[in-house]
């Protein structure tokens, strides 16, 4: 709401205060303690948040320097580091990006600009993937054991298996985000172009996809972040919780993610694999704010207002 | 395009036709390969029934039933081990109830907050904040349940409720996911609330409504289908989250909803059976499945439920 609006409501809030009387006692202490409530729980809920972050920051300052980034994993918590994991992820990304970013914006288009609404095959699209956002991450861990890993596929445990079953899990988000760009741009554009002979795609490539791109982009740094800070379903498909070697490529080998690492420092019991654990979700903070706040400031920058 | 002409001479004048000229073969491979892209988003759903169907009913064809749903132990993976798998959903609800008690009334809270009482300038801080947290990596809650909410929790348990919670406790991870999952209620609350129109909120002031009043009695009823939407996909979530359970809430199944006892979530078990060594095939590797399955089957129902619910109460407003 705009102040000007709130500032009106007063107002007039006011001004029916003084011609009816004042507010009884009673409501106002009650609306005093509502108010009071809800304030607290927004307070206590950021600073609930805000206490994992410096929590993390507290108890992992003292690892916080290059060695995390140059040494491998080891057995002996001063000479870990995180390279194997880091290279593993940037693997791992780079195969979600490659496959669920076109994969989604392709299904984005498609339903949203030529799928006829009433068609049962698409409904039961649309359907879908409302459900498949609230499936849990570790059944599609499974879905990758089951069919790339193990089964049908065959993959074995690879990083690139990891990447395909990372993808699938993002696919809704990608999906949603940018359909929901689509339909921001208004259907005078498209009836526009049509009127002036372009066929159906050329006024969805030529108009309408260049005004949904900062959404698209938008929604598709939001899905890639959640996937490098995905760990459980990576567990199931073969991110090995300790490895000797860093990654040669995503295609063989065994492999790693910072966050699997970080699990696997986490569940140790000696004090100084917490503190590696506490520098290394540091840095998969600091990544993941960056990613998240540089999508916030570009739907914000760049979102055509029609 | 031939200029008009006066002439009357021609016999036909040509005529220009407003239909395709060619057929734009490109473009219906285009459109095809689109409509492919929306087709992968229903193979994954396929193929996740297709990949927990096999082995679960090869589960099913070992293990009975009744076994299965019973309040017996849960020991799959010893020798002559048994199935009653309760005793992990038991687990996975204890964590869930205290994650509920925790994130939906301060979710809540927040987003009455943000959309009813926070001034422009607050909310233009406080809610990019809020979606960047809902970013934070679940391993990074598990690691805070264990080394922050655990050592506070022994400390000021009160000692008439029993032994405090060790290491291991299904109350320390309940608080994280319910900080875990409060982002979700808040912003897609707010988002409900914000869309209820103005004259609503006019008409109830003009009434003489306090701002409680309006709060409570008008604004929260008229979003209610978007607050309960936001409910049911945050107890997915917790339903659904692993790592914080993994780290936090230890691996010893347990029939119990006290919080500070060590318990094991139907996730948690998934998780470690399927990093320790197991062959494709045997029946440990088969429970995996029957497991998810049933986490499937959960949260799917959540799903179709709250679908159903937002569908049946959405108010639609100009």
């Amino acid at each position: 709401m705009t102040t000007a609006v709130r500032k009106t409501q007063d107002a007039a809030r006011e001004a029916t205060v003084a011609k009816l009387g004042q507010i009884p006692t009673g409501d106002r202490i009650r609306g005093l303690a509502f108010k009071l409530l809800v304030l607290t729980s927004a307070i206590l809920g950021v600073a609930g948040l805000l206490a994992l972050i410096i929590q993390s920051g507290v108890v992992g300052a003292e690892r916080l320097n290059l060695d995390l980034f140059t040494q491998g994993p080891s057995s002996l918590a001063e000479e870990g580091g995180f390279l194997a994991g880091i290279l593993g992820t940037l693997f791992v990304i780079g195969g979600v990006l490659v496959t669920a970013v076109p994969l989604g914006i392709g299904a984005a288009i498609y339903l949203e600009e030529f799928a006829k609404k009433e068609n049962w095959f698409n409904r039961l699209i649309e359907l879908n993937i409302q459900n498949l956002a609230a499936v849990p991450s570790i059944v599609f861990g499974i879905l990758g054991l089951g069919l790339i890993v193990r089964g049908p596929i065959g993959l074995g445990g690879v990083a690139f298996a990891g990447s395909l079953t990372l993808a699938l899990l993002v696919l809704p988000t990608v999906i949603l985000a940018s359909r929901e760009a689509l339909r921001a741009v208004p259907t005078s554009i498209r009836e526009g172009a049509m009127a002036l002979g372009a066929t159906r795609w050329q006024a969805v490539r030529h108009q309408v996809l260049p005004s949904a791109v900062p959404g698209m982009a938008t929604g598709s740094i939001l899905a890639l972040s959640r996937a490098i800070g995905e760990t459980a379903p990576l567990l199931l498909v073969g991110a090995a919780v300790f490895v000797t070697a860093n990654p040669d490529n995503p295609f063989e080998g065994a492999y790693t993610v910072l966050p699997v690492q970080i699990y696997n420092y986490v569940a140790r019991p000696q004090e100084e694999f917490q503190v590696l654990a506490a520098a290394g979700i540091i840095v998969l903070l600091i990544v993941l704010i960056v990613m998240n706040s540089g999508a916030i400031w570009l739907r914000n920058r760049f979102a055509t207002r029609w | 395009m031939s200029p008009p002409t006066n002439s009357v001479s021609s016999a036909e004048p040509p005529r220009i036709g407003l239909e395709r000229r060619k057929p734009r073969y490109g473009e219906k491979v285009i459109i095809g390969l689109l409509a492919v892209c929306a087709a992968v988003s229903v193979a994954v759903t396929v193929g996740i029934v297709f990949s927990l169907v096999g082995p679960t009913v090869s589960f099913f064809s070992e293990v009975p039933l009744t076994e299965f749903f019973s309040f017996a132990e849960w020991s799959p993976l010893f020798a002559d081990g048994e199935f009653g798998v309760f005793e992990i959903v038991a687990g996975t609800l204890n964590v869930t109830l205290w994650a509920v008690v925790v994130g939906l009334p301060l979710g809540l809270g927040s987003a009455i907050y943000l959309s009813e009482y926070a001034s422009p300038r607050v909310r233009r801080i406080l809610k990019p904040t809020l979606e960047v947290l809902a970013g934070v990596p679940t391993v990074a809650f598990g690691f805070f349940a264990l080394t922050f909410i655990t050592p506070i929790l022994s400390d000021i348990w009160p000692g008439f409720l029993g032994d405090g919670p060790s290491i291991f406790s299904a109350g320390a991870a309940g608080i994280a996911i319910g900080l875990f999952i409060l982002p979700i209620v808040a912003s897609i609350s707010d988002d409900a609330m914000t869309s209820v129109p103005n004259s609503l909120r006019e008409g109830a002031y003009a009434l003489g409504a306090t701002r409680l009043k309006v709060a409570t009695r008008v604004v929260v009823p008229a979003a209610l289908s978007g607050i309960v939407a936001s409910f049911v996909l945050a107890i997915s979530r917790a339903v659904g989250e692993t790592m914080v359970v993994l780290i936090a809430a230890g691996n010893s199944p347990n029939l119990t909803l006290n919080p500070a006892e060590s318990i094991q979530a139907m996730t948690a078990f998934i998780a470690t059976t399927a990093t320790g060594d197991i062959g494709v095939g045997t029946l440990e590797y088969e429970t995996i499945f029957a497991v998810g399955a049933l986490l499937f089957v959960m949260t799917m129902i959540m799903n179709v439920f709250a679908i159903r619910l937002v569908r049946k109460y959405r108010e639609v407003y100009e």
